[in-house]
């Protein structure tokens, strides 16, 4: 079967080097994976292409590029699946992870990351005896995020790393995870403060990428949630995500319907520089007629809030008891 | 045509020209709305980090309203689209959870039986209404209009939980309906990435940049203005446009406009009943190519 592939070039020995894209044709089995047609190009048609692959069998996650614009498995990837009409399918290397050559990106960025959450476990004292007893049902829980082949697909199309070298990452934040809900670990504590902080679990804005792209179903923006619950949970609460969280929770549950000004007086908190920086706005949303300026005591609550009151009422108590 | 309409609060807060230019629309084209007034916020995402069941607990009761009606259930932003999808599932798969959250619901009488199939507006125009009667209906085609669309997350992924297995073109659909009003879809790389609104008051730098980097990305491309389904996605990329022009130290002016106001003047509906007038960009270029245009 004939595919049209169009790659993403770029070769750093060049003598101006700078990325460009070459349009291959390739004769393959109909069933053949992209990391197949790009295999066949540099064995039989151009040897200079520059591909990373180990396993080819979704195991190794080394073939981590991005197939019509979104991070992929080249080798769990169908070349039929990404034909769209006539069109080229698009073979680019992954985002966010500076590129070697061609296909090949520079993993430290990845690396670095997950070495940032120290990805071990800090054993709980004292060591017992015999061996750590963990319920089945936390090893369960753990083994999603364990799951994790270290791809780098959800670091490449993250939205937040696009802006923020800083922001720890989907992939490693949901390493964290791993150890933060690990009964033997005793550095709980100590990692819920530190991934709370600027670049941690707040920096994530839930765009989904992450969950989309993964190809072992680790979700690391779900495992993302599940820490900001624990943190919050764990007293770890000085924080802007945690005032929004709190001050949204608190909002639906007095009216069923969002307040937006006090939302956002009460996610910045007490801290006048901050709340400064949100005055033009304000006015600019009054100069608009857009400014909700029953606000405060004077917000509408639903029709029947009390019914909301008391669904949170009962959830919270089964939730005790 | 009739529906349970899920207004969510934006609509009701800081985006009232949402409403006004929904209201206006399906009035329009025949789409009767039974507002849903007892329905509460879903959650958006932000009571699940507290706790999850709370959140599931508040989408099967307005699910349980929306089923009381006997309506299909629609919503008109995309952050309640992806929040309800994603409860929906998850009460659906497990239905051992749903019964304990219904034992908490039936105190108000109610009791959701897993039938809800909540849609955005955007969904229920391409898929109820269709865009042949859009278009025999479109009284001053866009044309000469270049329009970025801006889908928001939420709407866009995870798609195994938003139903694009059964119709893969919801990727699509903005670009469909911005053709069907006669503009021209712009095409850039932004379109379904995130607005930055979720961590505005977290991190304003990254917010902001984010914004304004799809802005610029689409004004760079030629877009006259942008359209989205999604009232969060509207504050993050109007409201807030002069504070992100300044953070991506670009010069930006580019109108965001609601999907149902893109739709109301294509459909020939007066701008003061689309409530133009209510956006910190000004809307003012747009309109008068508009009514530069000729009438079909």
């Amino acid at each position: 079967m004939q595919f049209k592939l169009n790659v993403r070039r770029y070769d750093p020995e060049a003598e101006s080097p700078a990325p460009y894209w070459r349009e291959y044709e390739v004769d393959v089995p109909a069933n053949a994976t992209v990391l197949d047609c790009l295999i066949h190009i540099r064995e039989y048609v151009d040897g200079t292409l520059a591909v990373r692959c180990s396993c080819r069998s979704a195991i190794c996650g080394s073939c981590m590029m991005r197939v019509n614009g979104q991070a992929r498995l080249a080798c769990a990837t169908k070349a039929t699946d990404m034909q769209e009409s006539s069109e080229a399918i698009t073979v680019e290397p992954g985002g966010n992870m500076p590129v070697i050559k061609d296909l090949i990106v520079d993993m430290d960025v990845f690396w670095n990351k997950i070495r940032q959450v120290k990805p071990w476990l800090e054993p709980v004292q004292p060591v017992p005896e015999r061996e750590y007893l963990v319920p089945n049902e936390t090893i369960l829980d753990l083994t999603v995020a364990m799951n994790c082949i270290m791809c780098g697909a959800c670091v490449s199309d993250c939205t937040s790393l696009e802006v923020d070298k800083n922001f720890i990452g989907p992939a490693a934040l949901a390493k964290a995870y791993r150890f933060v809900d690990d009964p033997r670990d005793e550095a709980r504590q100590e990692r819920l403060e530190e991934l709370s902080d600027y670049g941690g679990v707040y920096d994530c804005t839930h765009c989904f990428f992450c969950v989309e792209v993964c190809p072992k179903g680790v979700a690391p923006l779900e495992r993302i949630v599940e820490i900001r619950e624990r943190a919050q949970s764990a007293g770890v609460t000085n924080n802007a995500g945690t005032r929004h969280a709190v001050a949204f929770e608190g909002i639906i549950r007095d009216s069923g319907i969002l307040d937006e000004p006090m939302l956002l007086l009460k996610s910045i908190g007490m801290n006048p520089v901050e709340q400064l920086k949100n005055v033009p706005g304000g006015v600019r949303l009054l100069r608009a007629g857009k400014l909700p300026l029953a606000s405060g005591p004077f917000h509408h609550k639903i029709p029947g809030h009390g019914n909301v009151q008391r669904l949170f009422e009962k959830v919270e108590a089964a939730q005790e008891a | 045509m009739k529906y349970a309409f899920f207004p969510g609060c934006v609509s009701r807060g800081a985006c009232p020209e949402l409403m006004q230019s929904l209201t206006a629309v399906a009035a329009h084209i025949g789409m009767e709305l039974e507002l849903m007034e007892t329905a509460s916020c879903t959650g958006a995402g932000v009571i699940s980090e507290r706790n999850q069941k709370l959140a599931d607990a508040l989408n099967a009761r307005n699910f349980a309203l929306a089923e009381q009606t006997g309506l299909p259930l629609m919503n008109i932003c995309s952050t309640c689209q992806g929040v309800m999808s994603g409860v929906n599932e998850r009460l659906k798969a497990r239905p051992e959870y749903l019964a304990e959250i219904n034992e908490m619901l039936a105190e108000e009488g109610l009791s959701y039986s897993g039938t809800a199939n909540p849609r955005n507006f955007m969904w229920v125009l391409v898929e109820d209404f269709g865009l042949e009667n859009l278009r025999s209906l479109v009284k001053r085609p866009l044309s000469e209009l270049n329009v970025a669309p801006f889908y928001g997350c939420y709407i866009s992924r995870p798609t195994d939980v938003l139903g694009y297995h059964d119709f893969p073109q919801r990727g699509v659909y903005l670009e469909m309906i911005i053709e069907a009003c006669g503009a021209t879809p712009v095409d850039y790389s932004g379109k379904k990435k995130c607005c930055g609104f979720p961590i505005i008051t977290m991190n304003r730098t990254n917010s902001l940049t984010m914004a304004g980097n799809h802005v610029g990305e689409a004004q760079e491309q030629g877009a006259d203005f942008m359209v989205t389904p999604c009232p969060l996605c509207h504050l993050n990329l109007d409201a807030q446009q002069p504070d992100a022009a300044r953070v991506v130290q670009t010069p930006l002016n580019l109108p965001i406009l609601h999907l149902s106001q893109l739709i109301g003047m294509a459909l020939g509906i007066d701008d003061a009943d689309l409530g133009l007038n209510r956006h910190v960009v000004s809307t003012n270029p747009v309109r008068e190519r508009l009514h530069a245009l000729p009438l079909a």
